[in-house]
């Protein structure tokens, strides 16, 4: 399949990731599709210093860094802004980690979908808090070892499902993606620009260095999340048509777990718990998308 | 056009009319009328967008983002939801966006309560926001109007306080300028930095050590250069409508022994109290102190130095040590010639809205003209003991 995507980039050559991070991909990806006309609101996150610190950045569209809590909100402000004024061929771009998502920034993303503002939120998902140095999340997958989550007492509970939460919010789009299939990102993105309304991506972006795995492992680990069900592909419209953009064959989350330093300790008894819960919610999900009638 | 309205409805006279663009808020009792009206005022008005959105951080935030497109912006609360601000409210000013926002200053729980007192805005003292106080519904409106103009000229964020209740609530005449006359004293606005996507920045990225000490420096400055701003604008506001404004107003001050100083709409109930002694012989008068930020040291200084002593009535308290305009009047007056500095008495009276009532203003004026000086840095007056 030949991809149509632009030559043109809007980021520029240097940013501060760490070696092997995945978030750089997604923003370069996302800003392809969205172009020159597109401003960030950004609440502190990882890329709040992969962006640049003062005066360098690392993008070469406005960007307003802004509060952990207010990503949606600042943006339906600059969305108010531009829209008063006229400006009507902007795209508006929160650009959240799950922290900022999950957690800290979630009333004011409710708030925002729940206004069904204009503006396209996209949550580049580590699974934790990366920034700050590997503490967990309400995105932190069950079993995982964080720093403030040992491996004699690691993750207790289950990731939240924020795509779900975000449908139910009756919003005209809200989609997974992930940086191992920019052709299904690159799709979504440019569907969802011709879209108005609230948006919604959730983008799986393995982080090495607090997943614990081998930075040139980056994109084979995105890829595993895929392949083994535990982060399907798939898109909501309006909240109730669930389309799975992509049916693996399903490899055993064992594969997938055992690459990363976070799920070391788990034991088989851990493991097989994993293996039923990812099946059980690929059930789930292919329910619901098997469930729509329009 | 004269009209008879509560507080609250001033103060969305006074949006309308400064052509505000964006507006953002949350409702909190006492604060709830002013978005109400707006919402009445507006309707049908595509020159203004109004977001209702669900809490009063989201409020300032969504404000800092319109703000920073360049448009005229403004919110209002009330204590509890200011609180709610805090974190935003630091980084309106540190983005140096000049909204402006009202505040009706209602206590702090707990307990709940829903009346007045000034915890609420002095609590966010350093956060590098003016602070207006208010003595009655045309100076809120005013006030509004002179915000704008101060906020654009500076870049600092303007607060705006009225007390709960006894101006939000209550109705008095205002007269409501011609619209064509705010236009003349407050034109467009012409952001200096703005989002543009044909010239675009990062804003508010990671400043290192060898950046953020200077930013805080020009913040003070732009501080320190609102005094002259603040008092020139209310001089060009008194051409076109005829009220004058400053950091402070003297009454009858000139020759006073004894001077009271306040801020808020006690200063109503103080001016008519200053003119019953006077009636007697009594020479008392009041500073009524407008801008608590910036903090009118060269005024405080120039009228108190005069007087023979200093009482200053503090709706407010910072627990653990005293009043917090008593804290502020006395820093002003220290760094100067010792024979300039009266003694100052602190009172402090109608926390959570109890009545300053003239009882109240007797007593404090007693207990000055009895005491050569004060005995200790609060006294306390209308307590229940």
């Amino acid at each position: 399949m030949k991809l149509k995507v632009t030559k043109e980039e809007y980021m520029y050559q240097g940013h501060t990731a760490c070696p092997g991070c995945t978030a750089p991909q997604a923003m370069r990806y996302v800003l392809k599709v969205l172009g020159k006309k597109t401003v960030i609101s950004m609440p502190a996150c990882c890329w709040s210093t992969i962006a640049g610190i003062f005066p360098y950045s690392s993008l070469k569209v406005p960007l307003f860094h802004t509060a952990f809590p207010a990503g949606a909100s600042v943006a339906s402000g600059i969305k108010a802004g531009m829209d008063v004024q006229g400006k009507k061929d902007v795209n508006v771009l929160t650009w959240a980690g799950d922290g900022g998502t999950f957690d800290i920034g979630f009333q004011a993303l409710s708030g925002a979908a729940e206004r069904n503002e204009d503006i396209i939120y996209v949550c580049y998902d580590n699974e934790a808090y990366m920034n700050t140095g590997i503490q967990r999340s309400s995105a932190t997958p069950w079993g995982a070892w964080t720093a403030v989550t040992p491996k004699e007492n690691p993750e207790g509970n289950p990731k939240k499902d924020i795509v779900y939460i975000m449908a139910a919010h009756r919003i005209p789009y809200a989609a997974t993606a992930c940086v191992a299939y920019p052709e299904d990102l690159i799709r979504k993105m440019k569907k969802a620009k011709k879209m108005s309304g609230t948006r919604f991506f959730q983008i799986l972006v393995p982080c090495s260095t607090g997943w614990k795995f081998s930075s040139e492992l980056s994109i084979k680990m995105a890829r595993m999340a895929v392949e083994t069900k535990i982060f399907p592909l798939y898109e909501v419209e309006n909240g109730v048509k669930y389309t799975i953009n992509k049916t693996p064959k399903g490899l055993p989350i064992k594969e997938y777990l055992k690459l990363q330093g976070r799920f070391k300790h788990l034991s088989e008894k851990d493991i097989k718990f994993i293996q039923m819960r990812v099946n059980k919610e690929w059930d789930d999900l292919v329910s619901r998308a098997s469930n729509y009638t329009a | 056009m004269k009209k008879v309205i509560i507080g609250n409805h001033a103060v969305s006279y006074g949006v309308m009319l400064s052509r505000t663009q964006v507006i953002a808020a949350y409702p909190i009792t006492p604060q709830t009328e002013v978005v109400e009206k707006l919402t009445e005022l507006c309707s049908n008005n595509k020159k203004v967008k109004l977001l209702k959105v669900e809490s009063e951080h989201s409020a300032m935030a969504a404000c800092i983002g319109a703000s920073m497109t360049g448009v005229r912006t403004f919110t209002a609360t009330s204590s509890q939801g200011l609180a709610l601000m805090h974190e935003v409210l630091h980084w309106a000013a540190g983005a140096r966006l000049p909204i402006v926002m009202i505040n009706v200053n209602r206590a702090m729980a707990a307990p709940w309560t829903l009346w007045a007192d000034q915890n609420d805005s002095l609590s966010q003292r350093d956060t590098g926001w003016l602070q207006f106080y208010c003595e009655s519904n045309q100076e809120v409106l005013d006030t509004i109007i002179q915000a704008f103009k101060i906020s654009e000229e500076i870049l600092l964020p303007s607060m705006v306080c009225l007390d709960g209740f006894f101006l939000s609530h209550t109705s008095e005449p205002v007269d409501i300028p011609l619209k064509k006359e705010v236009d003349a004293f407050l034109p467009k606005y012409k952001p200096k930095y703005q989002i543009d996507t044909d010239d675009p920045h990062a804003f508010g990225g990671v400043a290192g050590v060898d950046y953020y000490f200077e930013i805080r420096y020009q913040m003070q400055e732009a501080m320190e250069k609102g005094k002259s701003v603040i008092r020139k604008t209310g001089k060009d506001f008194k051409k076109v409508f005829g009220r004058e404004y400053g950091l402070v107003e003297e009454y009858r001050c000139a020759d006073a022994e004894t001077i009271l100083v306040t801020s808020g709409m006690i200063a109503g109930t103080l001016r008519v109290m200053v003119d019953e002694y006077r009636k007697k012989g009594k020479k008392i008068g009041m500073l009524k102190i407008r801008t608590f930020r910036p903090f009118p040291v060269e005024e405080v200084r120039r009228v108190l130095k005069k007087a023979k002593k200093v009482a200053v009535i503090d709706r407010n308290i910072s627990f653990g040590h005293s009043g917090i305009f008593f804290q502020e009047v006395k820093a002003a007056m220290y760094n100067q010639d010792r024979s300039k500095r009266p003694p100052i008495f602190g009172f402090i009276t109608g926390l959570g809205g109890r009545d300053v009532t003239p009882d109240i203003i007797y007593e404090i004026i007693d207990h000055t003209s009895l005491h050569s000086e004060p005995k200790s840095d609060i006294i306390w007056v209308g307590l229940k003991k």
